[in-house]
């Protein structure tokens, strides 16, 4: 069975979520410890949702020293699927796995909504299974979610095609050309603000087409790895 | 023992969300000639024995590797603390 890691450091707190989300999916989650160097094995690694070491020095800044941050920067650069949620996508940034970084929401307050993306990228090993265009809805909840980047960086994310997702139905938090979500330019690499693993059970999700709490949009970001490790 | 200061900023084009709300909070309060504010942060390093230029320059580097991210902050000082020292 296909491994995926997810990686648990001090203030993490999806790494539950993302490991039911990878049970979902089909695949066999692995918790993997920040301070334990090895990988295990996994064949994809998720960095989760949370506020690790407490956000204190910058959003995802502390994390970039973990032990196993190490393994992961450089399974990464030699095409290990890494996805990055929420605070894993600013562990990302700090990692210098993704360009950009992310500041306070324009607005100053924590956002917690139902949230429609466009899916703007689908050669990724975590969106294959959406159609280019598709909108999905999964929660997004931060404080710190503005997408920031220098022109240059931003008009090269355009040209290669690595906005894999962008804000739709207004920009909930000042994201420079509305950003959700960026790859590397291998595309292994993912980071999004918002959350697909809160959006994979009917019951649990936001409001979908099937009624109150039936979206289950964020479950093929799962299934896709899976998909995209089994060939 | 002595003491460095790092002081880092957000970077001039990056919008700074914290200051622009102190800023529409000065005038409220009574501080109507402040026209502007940027919120930064200010780091203070201790060492053992005196502040020399080797100490210094390993203050600058972490400012500049881990203590700012130059994507959007600027280490924009760097200097000993003399008030410390002269204790």
């Amino acid at each position: 069975m296909t491994r995926v890691g997810v990686v648990t450091f001090p203030g993490t707190l999806d790494d539950r979520d993302a490991a039911r989300a990878v049970r979902l999916a089909g695949g066999e989650p692995v918790a993997l410890w920040h301070a334990d160097a090895d990988l295990h094995g996994v064949d994809a690694v998720v960095l989760p949702g949370g506020f690790s070491y407490g956000d204190y020095l910058r959003a995802g800044a502390i994390s970039r020293f973990a032990p196993v941050m190490g393994e992961i920067v450089d399974a990464a650069r030699t095409g290990l699927p890494v996805l990055g949620i929420c605070n894993g996508f600013q562990v990302l940034t700090e990692a210098h796995l993704l360009p950009g970084s992310m500041i306070k929401n324009d607005h100053l307050h924590f956002v917690c909504r139902e949230q429609v993306l466009s899916v703007e990228r689908t050669d990724t090993p975590w969106t294959r299974d959406y159609a280019q265009g598709e909108r999905i809805t999964i929660p997004l909840k931060n404080q710190d979610g503005q997408y920031v980047a220098d022109e240059r960086t931003l008009d090269e994310l355009e040209g290669e095609g690595r906005v894999v997702f962008r804000y739709e139905d207004g920009n909930p938090n000042g994201s420079r050309r509305g950003i959700a979500g960026i790859s590397n330019a291998a595309g292994n690499v993912v980071g999004l603000m918002p959350h697909p693993e809160h959006a994979v059970e009917p019951g649990f999700g936001p409001d979908g087409p099937q009624g109150p709490r039936s979206g289950t949009d964020g479950l093929r970001f799962f299934t896709s790895v899976l998909h995209a490790l089994v060939g | 023992m002595g003491r460095v200061v790092v002081d880092v900023m957000p970077k001039p084009e990056i919008l700074d969300p914290q200051g622009k709300a102190v800023a529409g909070a000065l005038p409220r309060l009574g501080f109507g000639q402040f026209s502007s504010v940027r919120q930064g942060k200010r780091f203070e390093l201790e060492v053992d024995g005196p502040v020399t230029d080797e100490v210094l320059a390993a203050a600058r580097a972490a400012g500049e590797q881990v203590l700012s991210n130059p994507v959007i902050e600027d280490v924009v000082a760097v200097y000993e603390d003399t008030q410390v020292a002269a204790q």
